[in-house]
């Protein structure tokens, strides 16, 4: 358990950065929290011929937080937008997604774009940022693009970051007025990746009635799978919503396969009733109420 | 301050010093040492065709490469089969490195020295090895049927076959007391595979000492004084030329007492033709593919049972699978067919096992060993009988105790210790009664209807079980008094952290009437003590408690002989009280232990003060005797040996109360009740500390670990990632409470209590999940999923 030979460069700036990830092109690997790409040294599963450290680039930390929603720079650790109480005013998810990502000291370590680069299905980030319609920062020497959510998760653990190309942040739409959102896992061990989750988005209308409601699912396809549940749910109070039949509607789209933690059907099973506890949740967030 | 230590809950000592990162596990030492990395086999079954190191030669720092064909001598024969039985009739041990077949993932092949770690991990990364594949043989019942073999020589992958049968009153055979019975039970029960990953995995670090033609290895064992003598006959070594020293060993749980393994011989062997100091320090994954596993069992099971819920006979067939190799005999399956007994008289009982080849990881002892499994099967025949009659569980159970005034209770059978399986002393209806009133038997079911009110499933379960403790064949102990008044103690069974430093100084400091504060204690390093066996089957408390306790008492009898003499006094009336001899009742007429410690040592040289006091022309030595007595010794010490005629039997039972999610179909554990009786308690506090890691063990059992492998032999789960060791936040909080019924067998009236904590959990679990789900369980662990799909095939 020891990674193979690699270079090593740790840039000082950003334009460093983007000069050496343009002249290693596929053979880099960007390192900032380490706590995916370091075990998949160790056990040789990766062994990039250069690994560009950017934990000493100044600028990439940043959580900036607006009423549109939370810009979260690539070296913004887990633990300090789970901490930031103005990301978690401008979206709540941010920090109910996080709670459940592993373990305090991986949190501690552990960059929230990292995890959206690394792409685990099972991961909890990703389907936060395709839930909310997010995007992505990528730049390189050749300039920067803003990639959407839906285009940017392409495959298990597959982005659309390409050689030479650093994510340098990520952007967390919020929602609008009387929005509720809530995420539910259920986890072989505590901190483990989910076996199966949802996150959840409800918005009300004027008449508290369900305008529009969405859910993310983790570990059920090969990138974070979105349904839209509006219609299902029908224009309805969310104190009389069906989320058992709305559940019913997840479990049609999703496609899961088994591991060697739970089957296929448990999985289908489990996401129709997270997605029905989520919804709940969310809506009763969005009419103000604490869930 | 008092001195009657023992029984009381003294904080670990060593645990300063742990916790704050200043203890030295292996890795920890040899920092300049060169580092071994092997090339294990990626297949489950397959010839070696041809093995190309040629292009590893070009890794710089790359100090040599070995495989089987360059192992002279002894190391060239298969691994020493540790504890041969009658029945092992095909007993198997592997190559230090693989010879011409590897018969599991992970077997180690290639062996490399290079500089560092990462360097010899690359090396190992360019040999080349090319392999005939072979069917491999994976799943017990793909083994027993014989058609592709693990071992060509081993007809049927049978390795073992055991039958022991016990006959009922009348002579009655366990078949035709079943037959005759009220009523029957037939049922099939799975135990998966679990292991015993230690946080800490193995490792050897060997200095070779050319001008003295000496070895010092250091391994992360449990019997460093077995180890020794591995070693020195492998390599051919006189033995006092080789030392053993276990340092810190982070856990073992049985695995480390498996001897020696590839790596133990080979890395010292190395250090000497190299002449440079070696180390290998296992890695997560190697612990998984190329240690030892252990628990996989099929039971087959026919029970006879009146009207009561008493059985009448028993019959049990087990098929064990044991892996590759058997280089541990076949303890296992023996404990398990007779531990499987339990606290209770079973009529007639009949149990078969046979000892099946796979070609997956070895299978030798994790805590419990084989006794889980054996639990399982009976505790689960009890709840189907308690359910067939309708009855309460507990009281199925009290309806087949032994009872208190049927000790010793003789089974009939032979144990793992080859030796009588004889209970020495139980109170099984007070433990029971005591479980009940802690974890609220009788009124759990308003508290069932309760929740259930609430939509809530709860559900309550039992398990108990006796544990053969303290197995021989011996230990001993070592105890110096200095003349600083300092007490050392050495025993030559090893730690891994059950807590000896505290508990040997407990009882040192009691028998001898010193401060704790004056006793050091050395374990596991054979140059302070020679003669041990190790430490395994809750057995060190016992063997190395009553030897060390021995020891004192000699050491103690010698001290009040010579301050008898300064004190003009009759040794009768003297007591050791805070490191001082003194006439019982007149502390004024006493003399430190540390004088006595310089007294018992006639010196010619006074290097200090006090050993003045010792010198010839001190004392008003008498001129017609010699300065040492005859029959005496110099020196205030002792040493003894403490070897048991047969086991002492600890027993316990253990209550969980579940909660199932009936949505998601989570299993929580609400609360966890444990009544354990050890015998007379040394230090309270760490026994419980031993139950509570041996449940948390055992919870990993019921609800989270296997051994995933795929029908070509791969272990898909061979990471903590995957293989599900409970954490802290799946541990329950445990309720304990103690019995002590003393062991009549030795001086402490003490039993083991080591591994006692995991061995009832998965029974327990499963009897709860049961009540709360009304299904049956015939298989651990048990995970959601698994609980889904019993749900809907109910």
């Amino acid at each position: 358990m020891k990674p193979p030979p690699f270079g090593y460069h740790g840039p000082a700036t950003l334009g460093e950065a983007l000069d050496v990830l343009a002249e290693t092109g596929p053979g880099g690997k960007v390192l900032a929290g380490g706590q995916s790409l370091i075990p998949l040294l160790n056990m040789r599963l990766a062994a990039p011929a250069h690994i560009i450290d950017v934990n000493r680039v100044p600028g990439l930390d940043g959580i900036e937080a607006r009423p549109s929603g939370v810009r979260v720079g690539a070296l913004a650790r887990h633990a300090a937008v789970e901490r930031s109480p103005e990301a978690a005013a401008a979206q709540p998810l941010l920090r109910q997604a996080l709670r459940l990502v592993a373990h305090p000291v991986i949190r501690n370590r552990g960059t929230v774009v990292g995890s959206l680069v690394h792409a685990d299905p099972a991961a909890e980030m990703p389907a936060v940022l395709a839930l909310l319609g997010g995007s992505v920062r990528l730049a390189s020497r050749g300039g920067e693009r803003e990639v959407p959510a839906a285009e940017f998760f392409t495959g298990p653990m597959e982005s659309a970051l390409r050689p030479g190309e650093l994510a340098v942040s990520a952007f967390f739409p919020a929602l609008p007025g009387r929005s509720g959102t809530a995420f539910h896992e259920v986890a072989r061990r505590h901190g483990d990746y989910a076996v199966a989750g949802v996150a959840a988005a409800v918005t009300l209308d004027e008449d508290f009635r369900i305008a529009a409601a969405r859910v993310a699912c983790v570990s059920v396809g090969p990138v974070p799978v979105v349904v839209d549940v509006t219609a299902a749910c029908g224009p309805r109070p969310a104190a009389s919503a069906d989320w058992a039949a709305v559940a019913g509607a997840v479990r049609d789209r999703i496609e899961p396969e088994g591991d060697i933690h739970a089957t296929a059907d448990y999985r289908r099973h489990l996401t129709g009733v997270l997605a029905a506890r989520a919804l709940r949740d969310a809506a009763s967030a969005a009419r103000g109420e604490e869930s | 301050m008092t001195t009657k230590l023992f029984g009381e809950p003294v904080r670990r000592r060593e645990d300063a010093r742990l916790i704050t990162g200043q203890g030295r596990y292996l890795d920890d030492l040899g920092a300049g040492a060169l580092a071994a990395a092997f090339v294990r086999s990626p297949h489950a079954h397959a010839r070696i065709l041809d093995i190309d190191v040629s292009a590893a030669l070009d890794v710089e720092g790359l100090v040599a490469i070995y495989t089987w064909e360059d192992l002279p001598g002894a190391l060239a024969e298969p691994l020493p089969l540790l504890i041969p039985h009658p029945a092992l009739t095909h007993g198997r041990t592997a190559y230090p490195l693989a010879r011409e077949i590897v018969r599991h993932v992970g077997e180690p092949v290639v062996m490399v020295v290079a500089r560092d770690r990462y360097l010899a991990e690359d090396a190992c990364a360019l040999i080349r090895v090319d392999y005939e594949i072979l069917k491999p043989v994976v799943g017990i019942e793909e083994a027993v049927r014989g058609v592709h073999l693990v071992h060509e020589d081993v007809p049927g992958n049978v390795g073992a076959h055991l039958v022991q049968e016990v006959p009922g009153p009348g002579g009655l055979t366990a078949r035709e007391a079943i037959e005759a019975a009220p009523h029957t039970l037939e049922f099939r029960l799975d135990v998966e595979r679990s292991a015993c990953t230690p946080l800490e995995g193995k490792g050897v670090y060997a200095r070779w000492d050319a001008d003295d033609g000496s070895l010092r290895v250091y391994s992360s064992t449990q019997t460093s004084t077995s180890v020794r003598m591995a070693i020195a006959a492998k390599l051919g070594l006189p033995l006092p030329k080789v030392e053993v020293i276990a340092p810190d060993v982070g856990g073992g749980f049985g695995v480390k007492i498996v001897h020696p393994w590839p790596e133990e011989i080979l890395v010292p062997w190395a250090a000497r033709l190299l002449n440079r100091e070696v180390k290998w320090t296992e890695d997560r994954r190697e612990h998984f593919v190329s240690s030892s596993h252990e628990r996989g069992q099929v039971q087959h099971v026919r029970v006879g049972f009146d009207d009561d819920g008493r059985v009448l006979g028993l019959e049990v067939e087990i098929l064990h699978d044991h892996g590759a190799y058997t280089p541990y005999g076949i303890i296992v399956p023996i404990i398990t067919s007779t531990q499987l007994l339990g606290p209770y008289k079973v009529g007639a009982y009949r149990v078969e096992f046979s000892s099946i080849y796979t070609n997956t990881v070895q299978v030798t002892p994790y805590r419990g060993a084989g006794r889980p499994q054996g639990v399982f099967c009976m505790e689960r025949t009890m709840d189907r009988i308690a359910a067939h009659l309708g009855r309460d569980r507990t009281e199925v159970r009290a309806a087949n105790f032994i009872q208190p005034d049927e000790f010793p209770y003789d089974q009939g059978m032979t144990f793992q210790d080859g030796r009588p399986l004889i209970y020495d002393s139980g109170d099984y209806p007070e433990a029971l009664r005591m479980l009940k009133e802690l974890i609220g038997w009788d009124s759990f079911p308003e508290i069932k209807a309760r929740a259930a009110a609430e939509g809530r499933r709860v559900g309550i379960g039992v398990g108990c079980y006796v544990e053969g403790t303290g197995v021989g064949p011996y230990e001993g102990g070592h105890v110096q008094v200095t003349s600083d008044g300092r007490v050392h103690v050495s025993t030559g069974l090893t730690s891994q952290g059950q807590g000896h430093e505290t508990v040997f100084a407990q009882i040192a400091a009691t028998e001898l009437g010193v401060p704790i504060e004056k006793v050091s204690v050395v374990t596991g390093d054979t140059r302070r003590f020679g003669y041990a066996v190790g430490t395994f089957a809750s057995r060190a408390a016992v063997m190395s408690g009553n030897a060390i306790a021995l020891a004192c008492r000699k050491v103690r009898e010698k001290a009040l002989r010579i301050a008898a003499e300064a004190l003009e006094a009759d040794p009768r009336d003297l007591e050791i009280t805070d490191g001082m001899v003194h006439v019982a009742g007149v502390p004024s007429a006493s003399i430190p232990l540390a004088t006595v410690a310089v007294l018992s040592n006639p010196l010619r040289y006074a290097f200090d003060e006090e050993a003045k006091r010792a010198t010839q022309f001190a004392g008003p030595a008498s001129d017609d005797r010699p300065p040492v007595a005859e029959g005496e010794e110099p020196g205030l010490e002792g040493r003894d040996y403490y070897s048991p005629v047969r086991s002492t039997f600890a027993a316990g039972m253990h209550a969980a109360i579940v909660e199932t999610d009936p949505d998601t179909a989570e299993i929580r554990i609400l609360r966890y009740a444990v009544v354990h009786d050890c015998g007379r308690l040394i230090n309270p506090m760490i026994v419980e500390g031993q139950i509570h890691g041996g449940v948390a063990q055992g919870v990993g059992g019921a609800l989270y670990e296997k051994m995933v492998y795929d029908e070509h032999g791969q272990l898909l789960n061979a990471s903590f990632m995957d293989f599900l060791m409970p954490y802290a936040t799946e541990v329950p909080r445990i309720e304990t409470a103690h019995l002590e019924t003393p062991s009549p067998l030795n001086p402490l009236g003490i039993k083991g209590a080591g591994e006692a904590g995991v061995i009832p959990v998965s029974a327990v679990i499963a009897s709860a999940v049961e009540d709360a789900e009304g299904i049956t369980i015939a298989r651990m662990p048990i995970s959601p999923s698994d609980l889904h799909h019993l749900r809907l095939e109910r």
